[in-house]
């Protein structure tokens, strides 16, 4: 079974939902997320998202908009992504590690390099917002064979036809979108996300994991009973930029941990 | 090789290039307008609609003008032009606005969304939005704002509200991506993009709006020579203009179709946008085709004298054109275009937009080598007033604005 597949299975028995915090690879110093990611481990995320950058993120916020260009800065590329997750894993890191990052960079690396690559770093996982399932076949292909996971989206404005179109080619779990908009900390969950993830339900039995606007325990708490994962991105960016470096580590993992403690089905 | 009758296909493919790559944020959105497209498209009462308001608003059909001084000066092949300078606000790019605009209050759109560059899409955008009672919102990057300044007071006075967008390269690209972020928060909206680049359906949309250009100079110059021209010479920054202009004549086999590209400051220093000279395939706002990236897969910035060039991807379908080699590329750089815009303005008495003048410097390079029997057909896509400070500038003169 997959480490995706297991984690899940493992909090279904243990009555939580999965929490997935976001951290973008090379913010706010190079090599700050080998620091960063056993922080949030210690303070109980259950997977990671780990963020590729890319000079034209146009499914991001300001907020991971600014991570990202300061990776750049920082001169982060593709093979420093992989290298991360290989030295997560050299540390014992053990929770599924997910890549978030754009299409073009992938493409330009090679789709069937990049999967092979991932696999022997590995990754257990794909978040690619630009590529929807009907243009992701080749990499899609490349990835199941060495058991990653391409994560795919639905959202509200999804219809049903469309949610049983990426049902069909989903694996892993299903990111569901809580809101119309870009990634970013909102201060309250959309009244109509229950109905939502009740009709996504219908459509896949795969876990169901929100992100899109999620920055606090009561949010998670929320979510914990009506999914099954909840992603958290853009708050912790914010909370880390607010913070001198030196305080970087105990913030994620008070944070996380704060966040964790709502995972709990109620 | 010969070029396909029907694309894109059902899934806004041009062979390997074109497609859908956007958010599932963007999905629902997106197929409901190619829904609406294609509707709108065989509804005889909307084509009629766009064609009257052609005639009585755009100022349609724009004439051919044989360039007499111009060719005289060449001294080889006759040299027409397509007078979209002649178009309502001063380029071609209000017959996508209209057309689309018209699109949006079909759909039931109330406000409209578009990025802009050079400023002449915003411009055609905030003007078909005050004719047709629509709220209008434009990103503009903050680095283009400060070269186009006219423009920016032009879509303002039209009533526009124009957004300075900060980040990345604050140029055209940067502009589309705050555009499309604007969509995927606000679905209702309907968002007017500008050129044949993007999402399937809108490298079709845009090139059956501009194809207008092709149909009326294919009849106009078959009337005034009486035969079709050897070569038909477009820029193409996304290559609306080019594929406007080309559409009518892809399946005349014996016609030439030649793009011209930025080529800055010369392809080799690296300050360019000339996507054919230097790109990769790739992916950028919804599509693929030939890209300017570096070894990692981030877009390159680009430069141009010419805002409306300086872009990093070319329209999909252009790619095809050249894969299929039905039309060929080349670039002129930012002092041939220099060069020939004030050519242009001596010789016709046209002051023609920077980014034409990239076309009118490969016709006279074309021309020369050239019998005088030939003829060649340059889309002269834009008047140039909106350039004149950057040009005094270029040369070294000293202008109050």
């Amino acid at each position: 079974m997959s480490r995706i597949a297991g984690t899940f299975e493992r909090l279904d028995r243990e009555k939580r939902c999965a929490l997935m915090p976001y951290l973008a690879i090379g913010f706010p110093e190079r090599d700050s997320v080998l620091e960063l990611a056993p922080a949030l481990v210690e303070g109980g995320a259950d997977m990671l998202e780990l963020g590729m950058p890319f000079s034209d993120p146009l499914a991001d916020g300001a907020t991971i908009q600014r991570a990202t260009e300061r990776a750049l800065r920082n001169g982060i590329r593709v093979e420093d992504c992989l290298n991360t997750v290989r030295r997560l894993r050299r540390q014992g890191i053990d929770i599924p590690l997910l890549l978030m990052g754009y299409y073009n960079p992938i493409m330009r690396y090679g789709e069937e390099r990049f999967a092979e690559h991932a696999a022997a770093a590995g990754v257990d996982g794909l978040i690619i917002p630009d590529l929807p399932p009907e243009e992701a076949e080749p990499l899609r292909a490349a990835c199941a064979e060495r058991g990653i996971d391409i994560i795919f989206f639905l959202t509200p404005t999804s219809t049903d036809e469309r949610m049983a179109q990426v049902a069909q080619r989903a694996s892993g779990f299903i990111y569901c979108v809580s809101l119309a908009g870009v990634t970013g900390a909102r201060s309250q969950l959309s009244p109509a996300l229950g109905p939502f993830l009740e009709r996504v339900r219908r459509f896949s039995t795969l876990p169901r994991a929100v992100g899109f606007g999620i920055s606090r325990p009561e949010h998670v708490a929320q979510i914990s009973s009506m999914a099954e994962g909840a992603i958290v991105a853009s708050a912790l960016i914010n909370k880390l930029e607010q913070l001198p470096p030196a305080q970087h580590r105990d913030a994620a993992r008070e944070f996380v941990a704060a966040l964790s403690s709502a995972t709990r089905r109620g | 090789m010969t070029y396909p009758e029907q694309l894109p296909d059902g899934a806004g493919r041009f062979g390997p290039f074109g497609g859908r790559y956007i958010p599932e944020t963007l999905t629902a959105a997106v197929s409901e307008l190619e829904r609406a497209y294609l509707e709108a498209r065989e509804d005889v009462g909307f084509r009629a609609e766009l064609d009257r308001l052609h005639r009585t608003y755009t100022g349609r059909p724009t004439p051919v003008t044989f360039a007499a001084r111009l060719t005289g000066h060449c001294g080889g092949a006759r040299i027409w032009l397509k007078r979209e300078d002649l178009a309502h606000t001063g380029a071609h790019k209000i017959n996508n606005a209209l057309g689309q605009g018209l699109l949006a209050k079909r759909m039931g759109k109330r406000r409209v969304i578009a990025e802009t560059g050079a400023g002449q899409h915003g411009v055609a955008t905030a003007t078909v939005c005050a004719l047709l009672g629509l709220e209008c919102v434009i990103y503009m990057g903050t680095e283009d704002m400060a070269r186009q300044r006219p423009n920016v007071f032009r879509m303002r006075l039209l009533g526009a509200e124009v957004r300075g967008v900060d980040s990345g390269s604050r140029t055209l690209k940067d502009a589309i991506n705050e555009a499309m972020r604007d969509w995927v928060t606000n679905p209702d909206s309907y968002y007017l993009l500008g050129s044949a680049l993007g999402p399937h359906p809108y490298p079709l949309m845009v090139r059956d709006f501009q194809s207008v250009i092709g149909r009326e100079a294919r009849a106009q110059l078959l009337e005034a020579e009486g035969r079709l021209p050897d070569v038909v010479v477009a820029c193409v920054g996304g290559g609306s203009n080019a594929i406007g202009i080309f559409h009518a004549f892809v399946g005349d086999s014996e016609v030439a179709l030649r793009g011209v590209e930025a080529g800055g400051l010369g392809v080799e220093s690296g300050r360019h946008a000339a996507r054919f000279a230097g790109g990769q395939l790739g992916v950028l706002h919804g599509t693929r085709t030939l890209v300017l990236q570096d070894e990692d897969g981030q877009i390159a910035l680009t430069h141009s004298v010419s805002a409306g060039l300086d872009y990093a991807a070319v329209g999909p379908e252009h790619a095809y054109l050249k894969e299929t080699g039905r039309a060929s590329y080349t670039y002129a750089t930012d002092s041939e275009a220099l060069e020939v815009f004030q050519l242009l303005c001596r010789t016709e008495g046209i002051i023609p937009a920077l980014e034409s003048s990239h076309a009118v410097a490969e016709a006279v390079k074309l021309a020369r080598a050239m019998r005088p029997d030939q003829i060649i057909l340059v889309n002269l896509s834009g008047r140039g007033d909106k350039d004149i400070f950057s040009v005094a500038e270029q040369l070294g003169v000293k202008m109050e604005p």
